[in-house]
C-alpha cells in the first residue's frame, strides 16, 4: 500500500534536511503569507455573516456617533463662524424715552470720550426692520402697538481685546435713567464662543471614549476568535510557527473589523445628514441664512477610516499580546 | 543527533516523572521509546519537542541545548523536527494539501515548492489524490497518514512519534514502520513512543525502556 520509492529525499544529502529557501523566494512567501492573512481572516469573519455583521454595527454605530457630534460642533461653530466679531453696544432706552429725548442721548453719548460713533434706531425704524427680515409680519400687525423700544447702537473706539473699556462703558450707559439696558453684543459671541470651546472639549471626549470603545470591542472580538481557534494556534506552533506567523492573521481580523466598521459609520451619517439636509435648509432660510450643511470631508473620512482601521490593529495586538503567551501547547 | 545527559523532570504538586534519564541517538538511529503508561514517555517526548523544560539535565538536539530556550527560538528548533501524535493534531477545517502544508508555510516557503513537497509527501504515506479532501471525511487510519506526511514534509533531521501506530491495523503498523526506517537511511533519526511489544519485536529496533521514571533500558 505505502510506496517503496522515496525519491525526493535523496537530492538532499546525507541528512535529508531540506535547503533553506533563498531571500527571494523567502520575500515572495512573505507576500504571499500577508495576502494569505489579508484574505482569509475577511473570509473567516464572513462565515459567520449573523455575528460578523452585528459586530460591524456596534462599531460603526459608536463611530457614527462620535462622528456625528464632530459635525454637530463643526456646523454649529459655521453658524457662528459668519457673524462678525464686534465690540458694538446696544443701548435698549426705556419705552416712556420720546424721540426727541433719544436724539438729545444720542448727541450727549457721542461726546463720551471712548465712543467712537452713535447710530439711532427709532422704534418704529426697528418695528419695520423686525417686519422685513423675521417673517412674522401678519404677527406683529396685529399687535395694537409697537412693542420693540428705541435702541442707541454704540460703536467704541476701544479695541476688541479691550473687555475692561467695553465694561466701563456698559456700566456708564446703564446708570444713565432713561436706559433700560446695555448689552454688547461681543459678551455674547464670547460666550458664545466659550460654549463652542466646552462643545468641542466634549467632542474631543466622546471620541475618545467612542474609540476605547471600539478598542475594547474589537479586543473583546479578537479574544472570541483566539478561543474558537486555540487548538489550531496550538498546532500551528508545534509545526514551527512564530508569534509573529500566529498574531498576522488576527492583526488582519483587527483591521477588516476596524475597516469596515469605518465605511459603514461614513455611510451612516452621510444618510442621517441627508435626511437631515432639507429640513435644516427650510430653517436656514428662515433666517435668511446662507447655510450649507457640512458633511464629512476627505481628510475627515480618511482619518476616520484610518484612525478606526489603526484602532483595530491595536485592539487585536493589545489582546494576544497577554493571552497568545499564556497558549502553549501541553 | 539527539542526547539526554542525566535529565530529571519533576511537575510541581506532582512527584518526579522523569530520574536521571539519559540516553543518545545517532543521526540516522531508530528508537522505540517504551514502558507502561505513567513511565514517562510522553515526558520524554515533551521534554525532546521543547513543549516543556526539564527541571535538571541537559537535552541536546545537534548540540544545541534545548532545554532552557527562549520562546522565540523554539519555533526554529520545532523546525528542525517533525512530530507525530495519537490523536493526529490535524485542522478539522483545512484540506490534507493545507494540513501538510503547515510546517512549510510557516518556514516561509514559496508555493512551488509547498505544491512540490506536498505532493511528494502525500505520494509517500499512499495519500496522492486525497489532497482536497477534508480530515473528517477520512479513515482513522488516513488522518495518522496526513500527520505522518506533515511530519515529514519538511525534510526534518528528528522525528519523534507519540504512539503512531495506535488506529492502524497490525498490516499498517509494520508498513507505517517500514516507512520509518527507509528515513533513517537517509539520516533522520526517529524516537517512536510505543507500548505495542508485537511491533517493537517485529522491528528489532534499538528499544529504550521506562519505569517509573528512570531508565531500564537503553
Amino acid at each position: 500500500m505505502l510506496k517503496d520509492n522515496i525519491p525526493q529525499h535523496k537530492k538532499t544529502g546525507a541528512h535529508g534536511v531540506m535547503v533553506q529557501p533563498d531571500f527571494k523566494s523567502k520575500f515572495h512567501a512573505y507576500l504571499d503569507t500577508h495576502a494569505h492573512a489579508l484574505f482569509s481572516s475577511l473570509g473567516r469573519l464572513t462565515r459567520t455573516p449573523a455575528a460578523f455583521m452585528m459586530t460591524i454595527l456596534v462599531l460603526a454605530i459608536s463611530m457614527a456617533l462620535s462622528s456625528s457630534f464632530y459635525l454637530m460642533v463643526k456646523n454649529f461653530q459655521q453658524l457662528t463662524g459668519n457673524i462678525e466679531a464686534t465690540n458694538q453696544i446696544s443701548v435698549f432706552l426705556k419705552p416712556t424715552v420720546t424721540p426727541a429725548k433719544a436724539l438729545t442721548l444720542q448727541e450727549q453719548i457721542k461726546l463720551d470720550a471712548l465712543v467712537e460713533s452713535v447710530q439711532l434706531i427709532t422704534a418704529e425704524q426697528a418695528l419695520a426692520e423686525f417686519k422685513a427680515n423675521s417673517g412674522y409680519a401678519e404677527a406683529v400687525n396685529a399687535l395694537e402697538q409697537n412693542p420693540l423700544p428705541a435702541v442707541l447702537l454704540v460703536l467704541p473706539k476701544n479695541s476688541l481685546e479691550d473687555e475692561e473699556g467695553l465694561k466701563t462703558l456698559l456700566g456708564r450707559f446703564e446708570k444713565m435713567p432713561d436706559v433700560e439696558l446695555a448689552k454688547s453684543e461681543l459678551q455674547w459671541i464670547n460666550r458664545l464662543r466659550a460654549i463652542i470651546a466646552v462643545a468641542k472639549r466634549l467632542v474631543l471626549l466622546f471620541n475618545l471614549l467612542f474609540s476605547f470603545a471600539v478598542l475594547l470591542i474589537i479586543g473583546n472580538t479578537i479574544r472570541l476568535e483566539l478561543q474558537s481557534r486555540r487548538e489550531e494556534v496550538l498546532i500551528t506552533q508545534l509545526v514551527g510557527a512564530t508569534h509573529a506567523f500566529i498574531r498576522r492573521p488576527f492583526l488582519y481580523t483587527g483591521f477588516w473589523l476596524g475597516f469596515l466598521a469605518s465605511v459603514t459609520a461614513w455611510f451612516i451619517v452621510t444618510v442621517v445628514l441627508l435626511f437631515l439636509r432639507s429640513p435644516i435648509q427650510q430653517l436656514s432660510e428662515q433666517y435668511s441664512g446662507q447655510f450649507n450643511l457640512a458633511f464629512l470631508d476627505y481628510t475627515e473620512t480618511l482619518t476616520l477610516i484610518g484612525v478606526t482601521s489603526l484602532l483595530g490593529v491595536l485592539g487585536a495586538w493589545w489582546v494576544l499580546g497577554s493571552h497568545l503567551q499564556a497558549l502553549k501547547p501541553d | 543527533m539527539l542526547k539526554f545527559e542525566h535529565v530529571s523532570k519533576r511537575y510541581e504538586g506532582g512527584g518526579d516523572a522523569l530520574l536521571d534519564v539519559s540516553f543518545h541517538l545517532q543521526p540516522g538511529e531508530m528508537a522505540f521509546l517504551t514502558g507502561h503508561s505513567g513511565a514517562g514517555k510522553s515526558t520524554v517526548l515533551k521534554l525532546a519537542a521543547a513543549i516543556e523544560q526539564s527541571s535538571h539535565g541537559q537535552i541536546k538536539l545537534e548540540g544545541q541545548s534545548i532545554n532552557k530556550l527562549a520562546d522565540s527560538k523554539i519555533p526554529y528548533i520545532r523546525r528542525k523536527m517533525g512530530l507525530i501524535f495519537q490523536d493526529y493534531k490535524l485542522l478539522q477545517d483545512r484540506t490534507v494539501f493545507d494540513n501538510v502544508a503547515l510546517p512549510m508555510v510557516v518556514a516561509g516557503y514559496s508555493y512551488q515548492d509547498i505544491a512540490k513537497r506536498v505532493r511528494a509527501a502525500l505520494d509517500k504515506v499512499a495519500l496522492s489524490g486525497k489532497e482536497q479532501k477534508y480530515p473528517h471525511a477520512l479513515s482513522g487510519g488516513e488522518q495518522q497518514r496526513v500527520g505522518i506526511a506533515r511530519a515529514v514534509v519538511n525534510k526534518p533531521a528528528l522525528i519523534l512519534a507519540d504512539e503512531p501506530t495506535g488506529n492502524l491495523d497490525p498490516e499498517l503498523s509494520t508498513e507505517i514502520m517500514r516507512l520509518f526506517t527507509q528515513f533513517t537511511q537517509l539520516g533522520v533519526t526517529i524516537l517512536v513512543a510505543t507500548h505495542d511489544i508485537d511491533l517493537i519485536n517485529r522491528m528489532e529496533q534499538r528499544v529504550i525502556k521506562l519505569h517509573r521514571g528512570r531508565l531500564v533500558k537503553g
